[in-house]
C-alpha cells in the first residue's frame, strides 16, 4: 500500500518536473526541474531492482551532466539583462504531433503481447553488472572508452579559443 | 384514211413547224435568205398534209369521226396523268384553217417584213406559234391544251413584240401576256375544280363522268365559267378586251394569223370542244358575255380612225358573236362562223396591210415621217391605184356584213337564228338577239364605211395618192385565195342553195350531245335552229341593208356629214372614240393601287425587314462573338492558363517558407511523417 | 500497478515531453535538456524490460552504456553551444539561421 502511493508519488514528481523541464521560461528553473527529473528517474530505478543505476544515474546525471549544464547556461546567458521573449516555438503543432507520437507508441504499447516471465530476485546487481562488463560486454566498454576520450579531445578542442 | 396514218399526218403537221422554229432560232441567221423557205416549206407540207387529211374527210364522209391516241405522261400511282391526240371532224377542218392561214401569213410576210432587222427571228417565231396552235387543236385532254395555251401566249408575245425597240410595242406585247394570264388563272382553277371532282383531264373521261352524275349543280358551274375564264382571255371578250387592240403593234401579218385567225379563235375552239360539260347557268353567263362584247365592241369601231383598229375592234365584237353561239346552244353555228371569219378577217387584214405598204412607200417618196400611214383620214381614192386589194376587201367586207351570196351571211344567220330559238324557249332573255342583230347593223356599218373612207372620195393628202401602187403579188396572191374563200359555194358542196347553209360542212361537223343531265339535246337545239331559221334571214337582211344604207349615206354619197353628228352627239363620241376609257379606268382603279401595295410590300422587306431583322441577326452575332471573345481572352487566357501560372507561384510562395532554416521545424516534419506512416501503416 | 505497461506509459510520457521540448524550445541548452529527456525515457524501458524480462542484466549494461554516451555527447554539446555564444553572441537556435531560405 504504502509502497504503491511511494511509488505513484516519485512517478508524478517525474513527469511533473518534466513538464517543468520543457514548459517553463526561464531556463535556471528548467535546470532545477531537470534534476528533480532525474532524481525521480532514479527512484523508479529503485523500483526496478536496479540498486546500482539508480547510484550511477545519481552519480553522473545529476552530478555530472546537470552541473555541466548549469555551468553552460551561467556562461551563455546574460543574467543581467532580461529576455522576456517567448523563448518557445511552434508549440500548437508540434504538441500535436508529439501527442500524436504518444498515441501512436500508447497503441503500439497495449497492442504488442509483450512475453511476461517469472521474475526471479537478483543476487547482487553489482558484481553481475561488474562480471558482465569484463566477460560479455568487453568490447562495448572498450569502445564506450574511446568514445569518452574522443569526446573529451573534442570539447577540448571546440572550446578552446582561437589565438 | 386509216386511223393510223392519220395519227401519224397530225403528229407531222404538230411537230413540222417546231421543228421549222428550232432551225431557224439557232441557225436562221446564216442560212440564205436567212431562212425563210425552212420555214414556208415546213408550213407548206403542214398545208399538204391537211388537204390531204380533209379530203379524206370528204370522201369518208362520216359525221361521228373521231380518233384518239394518248400516252402516259405522268404515273404516280394515286396521281396518274394521260396526255392525247384527238382527231375528229373538227380537228381536221381546224387544222386546215391553220395551215392556210398561216401559209398565207409565211408567204405575204416574204414581201411585208422585207429587210426587217430581226427577219429569220420573225419566221422562227411564226413557226413556234403554228405549232402551239396546233397543239391546242389536237389535244384531248385540258392539260396539253393548256400547256399549248401558254405557249400560244408566248407566241404571241413574242411577235407582237417584233419590233420592241418601239416602246408601245413593248407594253402592248407585255400587256397581251398579262390580260391572258389574268384568263389563264380562271382556266386552271376550272381545271383543277374538274380534276379534283372527277379525277381526269381527258374530254371524253369528263364527259362520261358528267352524263353519269358524278359532278354537276353549282361546282361545275364554277368550274364551267372558270373554263370559260381562260376563253375571254385568249378571245378578247370584255373586260378581258383590253389587249387586242393594242396588240395591233404588231407586224400585219401577225395581226391577221393570231388576232384575226387562229389564236384568238382558240378561246371560241375551247367553248366548241368543252361544250357538252357547260351548265345552263354557265352558258348564259357566256352567252351574255358574249352578246355584249359584239354589240360593245362594235359601239367603238364606228369612230376609230387606224384602219387597223377598226378590224382589230371588229375581230373583238365577231368573236363575241362566236361566243354568243356557244352560249345560246348553237354552238356549231359559231364553229362555222369562226372558220368563215378566219377566211375573210384574215383577207381584210392583208389588204390593210397591203394598204399601208403602199402608204408607207408614198410617204417614204415624199419624205414625211409624220403622218401616220395607217391613219383612214390620209386615205382615200385608192381604188383605182390598187384594185386587187381594193376587190379583196369589198368581197371580205360583204362577208363579214351578212350580205347573201357570201360565207359570212350563213354563218352569221345560223349563229341569229340559234339566238332567237334560245329566246323563244326562254323569253326573259330577249337581249341576246337584240345585242346579235344590233351588232350585226352596226358592223355593216362601219366596214363599209371604213371602205368608203379607204378607196373611195378624196383623201385630205390628194398628192398622195399619186405615188399609190398595188403590192406585189406575194401580197396580193393571199388577198386573191382568201377571198375566195369567202364566197358561199364552197361551204354549201354538194348544194348551191346560197340562202341555206346546208352543205359539207353541216352533214360532217355535227353537234354533240351536252353532258350534262337536264341541258336540251343537240337535236333538240338544231329543232329551235330551224324554226327560226327564216324569222332570223329576214331581219338579218333587215339589218344588214339598214347598215350599209347609212353608211353609204355618211361616207360615200356624203349627204349627211360624219363631222356634224360627231358633234351633235360628242359626250357619246367621245366615249366611242375613246374606248369607254377603258384602259384609263383600269389603271387608275387596278394598276395603280396594285403597284403602291407592291411598292409598300417591298418597302417592308427591304428597310424594315433586311434592314432590323437581318441586320439585327448580324449584330446579335456580332455581340455573341464578343462576349465569347471576352470570355476566351479574359476568362479563359487570363483566369484559368495564366491562373494556374500564378496560384503554382503563389503556392510556392507560401511553401518557401517551409525552409525556415530552423533545425527544429525539419525535425518536426520528420516527426509528423513518422506518426502519419505509423497510423496508416497499423490501419 | 507494477506491470510492464506502467512503466513502459511512463517511459513514452517521458519520451514524448523530451521531444516536444526538442522541438519546441528555442534556447540551445533547453534543446540539450529535453535530450536528456529523451534518453532518460529509453533508460527506463531498457530497465522495465530487463526486470519484467526475466532480471535480465543485460538491460542494466545497456543502460549504463547510454548513461555514459549520454554524458559525452552533453560534453560536446555544451562545447558547441558555447561556441556559438562565442560567435553569435546569442544561443537563441532562431537566430543562428544561414540556411534560411
Amino acid at each position: 500500500m504504502m509502497v504503491d502511493a511511494a511509488f505513484w508519488f516519485i512517478v508524478v514528481l517525474t513527469l511533473g518536473s518534466a513538464c517543468m523541464v520543457v514548459l517553463n521560461e526561464k531556463l535556471i528553473y528548467s535546470a532545477i526541474a531537470l534534476l528533480f527529473t532525474l532524481f525521480g528517474v532514479a527512484a523508479l530505478y529503485v523500483f526496478l531492482w536496479a540498486d546500482f543505476l539508480a547510484g550511477v544515474q545519481v552519480m553522473i546525471y545529476v552530478g555530472g551532466i546537470l552541473v555541466l549544464i548549469i555551468f553552460g547556461i551561467m556562461l551563455t546567458n546574460r543574467i543581467t539583462s532580461v529576455n522576456i521573449s517567448h523563448t518557445s516555438v511552434q508549440k500548437g503543432i508540434g504538441g500535436m504531433v508529439v501527442l500524436g507520437i504518444l498515441f501512436v507508441l500508447g497503441i503500439m504499447i497495449l497492442n504488442t503481447p509483450w512475453l511476461h516471465t517469472e521474475f526471479v530476485e537478483p543476487a547482487q546487481t553489482t558484481a553481475t553488472i561488474g562480471t558482465l562488463l569484463m566477460m560479455e560486454y568487453l568490447l562495448p566498454f572498450e569502445v564506450a572508452s574511446l568514445l569518452l576520450l574522443a569526446a573529451l579531445m573534442g570539447a577540448a578542442m571546440l572550446s578552446r579559443r582561437d589565438d | 384514211m386509216t386511223g393510223n396514218i392519220i395519227m401519224n399526218y397530225s403528229l407531222l403537221i404538230l411537230f413540222l413547224p417546231l421543228a421549222a422554229f428550232l432551225i431557224q432560232i439557232f441557225i436562221g441567221k446564216r442560212l440564205p435568205r436567212q431562212g425563210d423557205w425552212v420555214a414556208i416549206g415546213a408550213v407548206v407540207t403542214t398545208l399538204i398534209l391537211a388537204i390531204a387529211m380533209f379530203t379524206s374527210m370528204l370522201i369518208g364522209h362520216e359525221p361521228h369521226f373521231a380518233q384518239e391516241a394518248s400516252f402516259t405522261w405522268l404515273d404516280m400511282g394515286a396521281f396518274h396523268i394521260e396526255l392525247g391526240f384527238l382527231v375528229d371532224n373538227i380537228t381536221i377542218t381546224m387544222l386546215l384553217v391553220v395551215a392556210l392561214i398561216s401559209t398565207m401569213t409565211h408567204i405575204f410576210s416574204i414581201k411585208y417584213l422585207e429587210g426587217d432587222i430581226r427577219y429569220s427571228r420573225y419566221y422562227a417565231y411564226l413557226g413556234l406559234f403554228t405549232f402551239s396552235m396546233n397543239g391546242i387543236v389536237l389535244a384531248n385532254n385540258l392539260i396539253s391544251m393548256y400547256m399549248f395555251w401558254e405557249l400560244v401566249g408566248v407566241s404571241s408575245y413574242l411577235l407582237i413584240g417584233h419590233w420592241f425597240e418601239k416602246e408601245s410595242a413593248a407594253d402592248a406585247a407585255k400587256k397581251a401576256f398579262l390580260t391572258n394570264r389574268v384568263g389563264d388563272i380562271g382556266f386552271f382553277i376550272g381545271i383543277m375544280l374538274i380534276f379534283s371532282t372527277l379525277g381526269t383531264f381527258v374530254f371524253s373521261e369528263i364527259f362520261n363522268g358528267i352524263a353519269a352524275g358524278k359532278m354537276g349543280g353549282s361546282i361545275l358551274t364554277f368550274a364551267g365559267v372558270g373554263l370559260f375564264l381562260g376563253a375571254m382571255g385568249k378571245s378578247s371578250q370584255f373586260p378581258l378586251h383590253i389587249w387586242l387592240p393594242d396588240a395591233m403593234e404588231g407586224p400585219t401579218p401577225v395581226s391577221a394569223l393570231m388576232h384575226a385567225a387562229t389564236m384568238v379563235a382558240a378561246g371560241v375552239y375551247l367553248c366548241v370542244r368543252l361544250f357538252p360539260l357547260f351548265t345552263p347557268d354557265a352558258l348564259l353567263v357566256i352567252a351574255y358575255v358574249g352578246g355584249f362584247t359584239a354589240l360593245f365592241a362594235a359601239t367603238i369601231a364606228i369612230t376609230q380612225n387606224d384602219i387597223k383598229k377598226v378590224l382589230a375592234y371588229s375581230t373583238v365584237s365577231q368573236l363575241g358573236y362566236m361566243i354568243l353561239a356557244v352560249g345560246s346552244g348553237a354552238y356549231i353555228a359559231g364553229f362555222f362562223h369562226l372558220v368563215t371569219h378566219a377566211m375573210f378577217k384574215a383577207c381584210l387584214f392583208y389588204g390593210s396591210g397591203s394598204v399601208i405598204h403602199a402608204m408607207h412607200h408614198a410617204l417614204h417618196k415624199k419624205h414625211d415621217h409624220d403622218t401616220d400611214p395607217q391613219d383612214m383620214r390620209n386615205m382615200g381614192g385608192f381604188k383605182d391605184k390598187m384594185p386587187i386589194t381594193y376587190w379583196a376587201m369589198l368581197i371580205s367586207t360583204l362577208a363579214i356584213s351578212g350580205v347573201p351570196l357570201f360565207s359570212g351571211f350563213l354563218s352569221k344567220d345560223a349563229i341569229l337564228a340559234g339566238t332567237l330559238s334560245f329566246a323563244s324557249h326562254h323569253p326573259g332573255h330577249f337581249l341576246l338577239p337584240v345585242f346579235g342583230f344590233g351588232a350585226a347593223a352596226i358592223t355593216a356599218f362601219y366596214m363599209f364605211r371604213l371602205i368608203f373612207m379607204t378607196f373611195h372620195g378624196k383623201s385630205k393628202m390628194a398628192e398622195l395618192v399619186d405615188d399609190i401602187h398595188e403590192s406585189p403579188k406575194e401580197m396580193t396572191f393571199p388577198l386573191i385565195l382568201l377571198s375566195s374563200l369567202s364566197i358561199f359555194i364552197f361551204y354549201t358542196l354538194p348544194y348551191f342553195n346560197p340562202f341555206s347553209d346546208h352543205g359539207w360542212f353541216m352533214e360532217l361537223i355535227v353537234a354533240s350531245d351536252a353532258a350534262v343531265p337536264g341541258n336540251p339535246s343537240a337535236h333538240h337545239i338544231a329543232e329551235g335552229i330551224h324554226h327560226a331559221h327564216y324569222t332570223a334571214m329576214a331581219l338579218s337582211l333587215v339589218v344588214a341593208a339598214l347598215g350599209i344604207f347609212l353608211s353609204w349615206t355618211f361616207y360615200f354619197k356624203k349627204k349627211l356629214s360624219a363631222d356634224e353628228w360627231a358633234e351633235k352627239f360628242k359626250p357619246m363620241y367621245n366615249l366611242s372614240s375613246n374606248k369607254y376609257f377603258f384602259d384609263e379606268n383600269y389603271n387608275k382603279f387596278l394598276y395603280k393601287p396594285f403597284l403602291k401595295l407592291s411598292a409598300l410590300v417591298a418597302h417592308i422587306d427591304w428597310d424594315l425587314y433586311d434592314k432590323y431583322f437581318i441586320n439585327g441577326f448580324g449584330r446579335v452575332g456580332k455581340i455573341i462573338s464578343f462576349f465569347t471573345g471576352r470570355m476566351d481572352y479574359d476568362g479563359l487566357d487570363q483566369t484559368i492558363v495564366d491562373g494556374i501560372g500564378r496560384s503554382a507561384r503563389q503556392a510556392g510562395g507560401v511553401l518557401k517558407f517551409l525552409q525556415t532554416g530552423r533545425l527544429q521545424t525539419y525535425m518536426l516534419f520528420a516527426l509528423l511523417g513518422v506518426v502519419v506512416i505509423v497510423l496508416i501503416q497499423s490501419f | 500497478m507494477d506491470s510492464l505497461n506502467t512503466y513502459l506509459f511512463i517511459a513514452s510520457i517521458l519520451f514524448s515531453l523530451g521531444l516536444f521540448g526538442v522541438i519546441t524550445r528555442r534556447n540551445g541548452v533547453a534543446v540539450l535538456m529535453g535530450i536528456e529527456l529523451i534518453l532518460n525515457a529509453a533508460n527506463l524501458n531498457f530497465m522495465a524490460f530487463a526486470k519484467f524480462g526475466g532480471m535480465n542484466i543485460s538491460g542494466h549494461i545497456f543502460a549504463l552504456f547510454v548513461i555514459i554516451m549520454a554524458a559525452a555527447e552533453a560534453a560536446v554539446a555544451l562545447a558547441i553551444i558555447i561556441n556559438m555564444y562565442n560567435n553569435f553572441k546569442t544561443i537563441n537556435v532562431d537566430d543562428v539561421q544561414e540556411l534560411r531560405q
